[in-house]
């Protein structure tokens, strides 16, 4: 067994069972916790309170106009290279083929050569993010293992897709085998670190919003 | 009185057949460039080659379908007539002597004996051992004995076909008569893996040219096989590499995309893991090779082929090992299971946490 067929093999159903697992354990664990009941009279009806936590899913995801010259900027590094990720993962053909193969549909995607344009281009901003990251103090300040290193997971996934794709440094077979092998380690380490965000983002920010509704308060 | 053809060097053998050292150094010439070798080694090779003795080669076949070596008796360049009469002396060859029964076996024992240490050991088919080596046997002798007895004398081993360079298809899951390939069971030879189902006749004929003619193995790569004719893979030299870079696949084998003879990635090619020569030397004198008849790269030269999954994958395809099973399904099944398990750890932990909290309120009260 080469790296390549161990990669989309063995270690492939490992890290799909682990990610599997790690999210369902996690997103459980996490709805299961006991909120303390809030023994106040809710300021408006539950009806309220839950379009109250679905408007914050929306307001939250778009700068606060008083804020948006000093968030702008960020904002928008943050949604460019999300969507830079989300057009290579899924835009991708090889990519639509590995998952073709997963879960048995396939759709249309972009011509290779203007994946690799989105790929360097994700690959910059992912840079710059991590620069914004070590300079501005109060973002270093916040930082610990977890961002570095998931940043450092995704990163790898990119650089090694980038290398496997331009047939940079090593055979195709092995180039592909690395890959593979980095986006393995990538779910395994998904539902353990800040990588979990892309589950709890939105259910965090909807009950943060529903508390406050209930309070009376717009967010 | 006339010497016998055995005891003739290539080169006056040559002169018998009226070609002229100048049509011979042309014929080197055209062998090293097919092995990307340098200009000057056909000048060489020619030179050695017409002081030589003609090297002996015996041929064994074992657990084999013979498309290895019907597939030699098509190399144009050289050719198997050119090369048997002229360059070689073939003292053993089952399919093509026309000795049987007791006189072939006698061939062999003569071959070994008369060439011992010097001759040069074609094995075409892989070595069954299940069964004390019943599955494959002649002369009362199992294939594995055989090779073990013929590899004692050899100067190399040159590996013909992917089932003696890997096992090939005997091999393949669920192995019933035990195959090993040749590496398995002789360990202290020089060995040249020329893998292919079948390989490429110009390649066979290509690398015994260069073992006879310079006494020296080649260049080999991490399984044994020609750099010259194994370094690159299919798919860096194939000419439908074009629309790989510019994302035009074919989806289907009569579609548009086939018509215009677009990248067979989608339908399964294995040329980007695949490491051969067909894109470049070809096959029938350079007509054509099979992804230029329209069928994707099967990765024939590849070790364990047979059991890489379905021909028809992609190759960025999840491999999820045998094959009647959809793969959707299995996914299925595997993250259905990994999500109970992971949905048990979730309430556990919830439930923990409900039970810490609890106690603190309770030892917090008053």
């Amino acid at each position: 067994m080469n790296l390549l067929d161990f990669a989309r093999g063995p270690a492939l159903k490992v890290a799909i069972a682990v990610f599997c697992l790690g999210v369902a354990w996690r997103i459980l664990a996490f709805a299961l916790l006991r909120i303390r009941r809030d023994l106040n009279r809710p300021r408006d009806s539950v009806f309220k309170s839950i379009t109250g936590g679905l408007l914050t899913v929306g307001s939250r995801s778009w700068p606060h106009r008083e804020f948006i010259g000093r968030t702008g900027a960020g904002e928008a590094l943050g949604y460019s290279y999300h969507i830079g990720l989300f057009a290579v993962v899924l835009l991708f053909t090889p990519h639509i083929l590995f998952l073709g193969s997963l879960f048995g549909i396939t759709w249309a995607g972009l011509p290779s050569s203007l994946i690799t344009v989105i790929s360097v281009l994700t690959l910059t901003l992912f840079i710059a993010v991590l620069f914004r990251r070590v300079t501005n103090p109060v973002m270093r300040m916040l930082s610990n293992f977890d961002d570095y290193f998931s940043w450092f997971i995704t990163m790898l996934v990119m650089v090694t897709g980038i290398a496997a794709t331009a047939h940079l440094g090593a055979s195709y077979e092995t180039l592909l085998g690395i890959h593979i092998l980095s986006v393995d380690a990538l779910l395994v380490w998904f539902p353990f670190g800040k990588l979990m965000h892309a589950f709890y983002i939105f259910p965090s920010r909807a009950l943060n919003g529903a508390l406050l509704a209930r309070k009376g308060a717009t967010s | 009185m006339p010497l016998a053809s055995e005891e003739l060097t290539v080169g006056e053998m040559l002169l018998r057949h009226g070609i002229s050292r100048r049509g011979f150094i042309q014929f080197c010439t055209a062998t090293a460039t097919a092995m990307a070798l340098p200009p000057w080694i056909g000048a060489a090779m020619a030179e050695q080659l017409r002081q030589a003795r003609r090297p002996s080669l015996v041929y064994l076949s074992f657990q084999e379908c013979t498309g290895c070596f019907e597939s030699l008796t098509r190399s144009f360049s050289p050719t198997i007539e050119s090369l048997i009469f002229n360059v070689i002396s073939l003292d053993y060859d089952d399919t093509l002597m026309a000795a049987a029964g007791d006189n072939a076996e006698a061939a062999l024992a003569q071959a070994i004996k008369d060439n011992f240490g010097k001759y040069v050991l074609v094995i075409d088919g892989s070595v069954p051992t299940g069964a004390g080596g019943a599955y494959c046997a002649s002369g009362g002798r199992s294939a594995v004995d055989t090779l073990r007895e013929a590899a004692k004398g050899a100067a190399a081993i040159v590996c013909v076909g992917t089932c003696s360079a890997f096992g090939g298809i005997p091999l393949a899951d669920p192995n019933p008569t035990g195959a090993w390939p040749v590496t398995a069971i002789v360990g202290d030879k020089p060995i040249i893996n020329v893998s292919g189902c079948p390989p490429i006749p110009e390649v066979i004929t290509g690398t015994l040219l260069q073992f006879v003619s310079t006494g020296k193995v080649p260049d080999l790569d991490e399984h044994l096989r020609p750099k010259a004719f194994f370094g690159n893979t299919i798919h860096d030299r194939c000419y439908r590499r074009p629309f790989y870079d510019e994302g035009k696949f074919a989806k289907s084998f009569d579609d548009e995309g086939a018509r215009n003879g677009w990248c067979l990635y989608e339908l399964g090619c294995k040329g980007p893991t695949t490491h051969n020569a067909c894109a470049t030397i070809k096959w029938n004198g350079g007509t054509s090779f099979p992804i230029e008849s329209g069928h994707g790269c099967l990765g024939c030269s590849e070790p364990g082929f047979w059991d890489k999954g379905s021909f028809y994958a992609a190759q960025s395809s999840a491999e999820w090992g045998k094959a009647g099973v959809p793969s959707p399904r299995r996914t299925l099944e595997l993250s259905g299971a990994a999500v109970a398990a992971g949905a048990v750890l979730g309430v556990a932990s919830a439930g923990i946490s409900r039970l810490r909290q609890h106690r603190s309120e309770g030892s917090s009260d008053p």
